[in-house]
């Protein structure tokens, strides 16, 4: 990473620790804010966010692993999340998930050439009495089917 | 207690005991409780655990442990407490009302069972050819709750590799049981933070930050999490498979030397309590084994004392006379590897303070190869040096490539007290029936002011005994009674202490005349020494140094990267307790007392290098080169 680059990091840290206070609890929030920015969360970035709130970056980085909405590498700009769960899986996951990889060509857990597409997994997104369900991004969409999949792929594309 | 106060856990996890004697069998002052039938009074916010435990209850445990902060993750500690649906984890229970406790029914048991049965059904590893076999909390349930199958199955397939990058600490992380215990002791208890749970559920497990291997992190090589850890999940890099074949070839002349505090607690592995000191019965074992010489690693922390002193006095005396505005003060002690590791990575900008004396192994390790090279006419090249240590982190040390001012590598291994026991059990010999020898010559019996270097405080002790009677040309004992500098001894975190120096000194010894002319510059002065162990603590004081704090003026610091000091290391038996290392420090104690000679600078060994080797003295050209170094900022950042 850049230096000036490092340090425009920082000073957003920085922004963000104003903003939320340098408890321990506000790690969540500055994290989620920083993800929302950059769509990952670099290792300097989670070093400076440890060394501002006093903690250890392993613990930054802890916390990070635990939540799949935070990541620690760089993903696509746009992140689609497919819930594997049992009732989806039952209301027809699997073929909603095989459209989804024919359309953009990768598998889930890959991020397409382009950098634009990240297909996941997810766990049960409480949307079960209306599965197949997906968040993109921030949004969620339900009764899939792989036609409705597919054209909601093709408008973040 | 030495540790706790030290930690910076969340409130929720520390002890909550209220010990009020004016309260003390009052009501609301102490609580009575049934346990398995029996009436106690406890203090309020014992946990039920404590209490068991004072009543000679056993209760079997894995997270806990008394070092550090409560974690109750566990459960192996479950008991019924009358009244309450569900068992609850005794080690996480303070004692609020008169309740009634039961610690063996059919109930605790079954899940006491439950939960070592699942803790097997993901244990990969086998207790042959592990470390810890016969020395492992997991395995010693697995007996005492009669495991005789795998009731959830067993895993057959390795998970995770085995991070053996360090020089010190290695992962094998399929035999973590996940109680956390590394984790608090390295976040809370040394404040370093290297190892955190990482990712959730199945997957989870201990790793460093971005999950690097350990040698790339900010990991300090201290050894207290293997000290902490209830199975062989991490243990010290064991060089001893190296040094028999060494031993074995007979072109090699192996030598070792033996610093105090192993020879404080080998005991322990040999059956003895703790609290035995086996200094002369492991010279005769060690010869036994083979080596071809055992020398004492005090003779060169006496040496230590000489260096570093003059370094200090050369310091004080370029600050306060000559008014040099690059010296820097207060000096730090150079002497616990894991100490100036983490200097190096959190307050690089204090690289200048400390002292550019060698640590005691170190500099035994480049005159082996010198100076003894030539008085016994061997080839340097030929000589193996060993150094048995309390540490993991002196393994460490003696890689790092700055230590080869002897023009080889200055000591060729690191041995920890627990491999050094296994080397003596290997070779049959019960340590506590060996006859008791003498060092070898040329460096011969070092004096108790080196021995006590083991205990925390134990170098500043060392230091103004010397420095007393250097500078006010009294003897110690006319100072302190019997030479024992009290005001630096004891466990606790953080030791300040001032020392007046009055305004009769005494004429400059000889051994330093050419450096300084008379000490009437330090009438009047009052010297302020600091001595702190656990990193955590020598954090505090590095924070209040910066924010120019009391302790910026001291004049000297000793810091200890291990709590309790080298007793405390972390290659000293399993287990540690604040009683295991009071009792290793008071055998030290007694040790120092019993010997004639207790002042570094009366050790006619000291006396006499001097004369025939370092012949411009201390801190001088030939000192320098071999007995000084040099550090290199780290920082805290992990690319
Ligand atoms: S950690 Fe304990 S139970 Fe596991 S293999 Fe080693 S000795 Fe056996
Ligand atoms: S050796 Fe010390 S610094 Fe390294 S992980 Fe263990 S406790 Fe932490
Ligand atoms: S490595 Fe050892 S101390 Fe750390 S969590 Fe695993 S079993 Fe516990
Ligand atoms: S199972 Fe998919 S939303 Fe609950
Ligand atoms: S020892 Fe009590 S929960 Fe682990």
């Amino acid at each position: 990473m850049l230096v000036m680059e490092k340090n425009q990091l920082t000073e957003e840290i920085e922004v963000l620790i104003k903003k939320y206070g340098k408890e321990r609890s506000s790690l969540i929030p500055i994290l989620q804010d920083i993800q929302k920015q950059h769509s990952y969360i670099s290792d300097y970035a989670q070093q400076e966010v440890a060394r501002l709130l006093d903690i250890h970056p392993v613990e930054v980085f802890s916390v990070i692993s635990f939540y799949a909405f935070l990541n620690s590498s760089p993903k696509g700009r746009n992140i689609v999340r497919l819930c594997q769960t049992i009732t989806c899986d039952l209301a027809g996951k699997k073929n909603v998930a095989s459209a989804i990889e024919r359309e953009l060509g990768i598998k889930f857990g890959q991020t397409t050439p382009d950098n634009k597409i990240t297909l996941e997994y997810a766990n049960c997104l409480g949307m079960c009495d209306v599965g197949p369900a997906m968040i993109v991004n921030d949004r969620v969409y339900y009764k899939l089917d792989p036609e409705k999949a597919v054209s909601i792929i093709n408008e973040i594309r | 207690m030495e540790t706790k106060e030290a930690s910076r856990a969340p409130v929720s996890q520390k002890a909550h005991i209220i010990e009020n004697k004016d309260f003390e069998g009052k009501i609301g002052g102490t609580v009575s409780i049934e346990i398995n039938e029996k009436k106690v009074q406890v203090p309020l916010g014992t946990t039920i655990l404590d209490a068991c435990r004072k009543n000679n209850i056993h209760i079997p445990t894995l997270c806990h442990h008394e070092d550090l902060c409560v974690a109750g993750v566990c459960r192996i500690c479950v008991v019924e407490v009358e009244g309450m649906r569900t068992l609850q984890a005794s080690c996480a229970f303070p004692i609020t009302s008169p309740i009634k406790i039961k610690t063996s029914t059919p109930m605790v048991r079954k899940a006491r069972r439950h939960i070592i049965d699942l803790l097997l059904s993901e244990h990969y590893g086998e207790c042959y050819s592990c470390v810890r076999n016969n020395n492992c909390e997991l395995q010693k349930l697995a007996k005492e709750y009669g495991v005789d199958s795998y009731t959830f199955g067993h895993v057959q397939k390795s998970k995770y590799p085995v991070d053996n990058s360090s020089f010190s600490v290695i992962r094998d992380i399929d035999k973590c049981i996940l109680c956390k215990r590394c984790v608090r002791t390295c976040i809370d208890l040394q404040e370093v933070g290297v190892l955190e749970a990482v990712h959730r559920g199945h997957d989870t497990h201990i790793n460093t930050f971005m999950e690097k291997d350990l040698a790339d992190v900010v990991c300090i090589n201290c050894g207290q999490c293997i000290n902490r850890c209830p199975t062989g999940a991490l243990h010290a890099n064991d060089p001893s498979d190296e040094i028999w074949d060494a031993i074995d070839n007979p072109k090699k002349h192996v030598v070792i030397q033996t610093a105090p505090s192993p020879r404080a607690a080998i005991g322990e592995e040999f059956g003895l309590g703790a609290g035995h000191s086996m200094t002369y019965q492991l010279n005769s074992a060690l010869r036994r084994i083979g080596f071809n010489a055992v020398f004492d690693t005090n003779f060169t922390a006496d040496l230590t004392i000489i260096e570093e002193g003059t370094e200090l006095i050369l310091r004080l005396y370029k600050a306060v006379v000559e008014k040099n505005p690059q010296i820097k003060l207060p000096q730090f002690t150079s002497c616990s590897p894991g100490w100036v590791k983490y200097l190096e990575h959190f307050y690089p900008e204090y690289i200048d303070n400390l002292s550019s004396a060698k640590s005691p192994q170190q500099m035994f390790g480049s005159l082996l190869k010198t100076f003894y090279a030539q008085k016994r006419g061997i080839n340097p090249e030929d000589i193996v040096s060993v150094a048995v240590m309390p540490c993991s982190a002196k393994k460490f040390e003696c890689n790092r490539p700055e230590m080869t001012d002897s023009g080889y590598k200055d000591v060729d291994y690191g041995l920890t007290t627990r491999e050094l026991a296994k080397m003596i059990k290997e070779a049959g010999i019960n340590l506590p029936e060996m006859p008791k020898e003498h060092f070898d010559d040329p460096f011969g019996d070092a004096s108790g002011a080196g021995l006590i270097f083991g205990a925390t405080g134990g170098v500043m002790e060392a230091a103004i005994r010397t420095i007393v009677e250097f500078v006010l040309g009294k003897k110690t004992e006319d100072v302190f009674e019997k030479a024992n500098v009290l005001p630096v001894r004891g466990f606790e975190g953080i030791k300040y202490v001032e020392l007046p120096l009055g305004t009769e000194m005494g004429p400059v010894p000889e051994i330093i005349k050419h450096l300084v002319p008379n000490w009437d510059w330090l009438k009047g002065v009052t010297l302020k020494v600091a001595v702190a162990h656990g990193t955590a603590n020598a954090k505090k004081i590095m924070e209040d140094i910066k924010a120019g704090g009391k302790f910026s003026e001291c004049h000297f610091i000793e810091f200890m990267a291990c709590p309790g000091g080298c007793i405390g290391g972390g290659g000293q038996p399993i287990p540690t307790s604040p009683e295991i290392r009071k009792k290793r420090a008071e055998a030290i104690y007694a040790e120092d007392e019993s010997l004639e000679l207790r002042k570094s600078h009366e050790n006619p060994n000291v006396v006499r290098i001097y004369e025939e080797y370092l012949t411009d003295g201390p801190c001088g050209h030939i000192s320098h080169k071999l007995l000084h170094t040099h550090y290199k900022p780290r920082g805290r950042y992990i690319a």
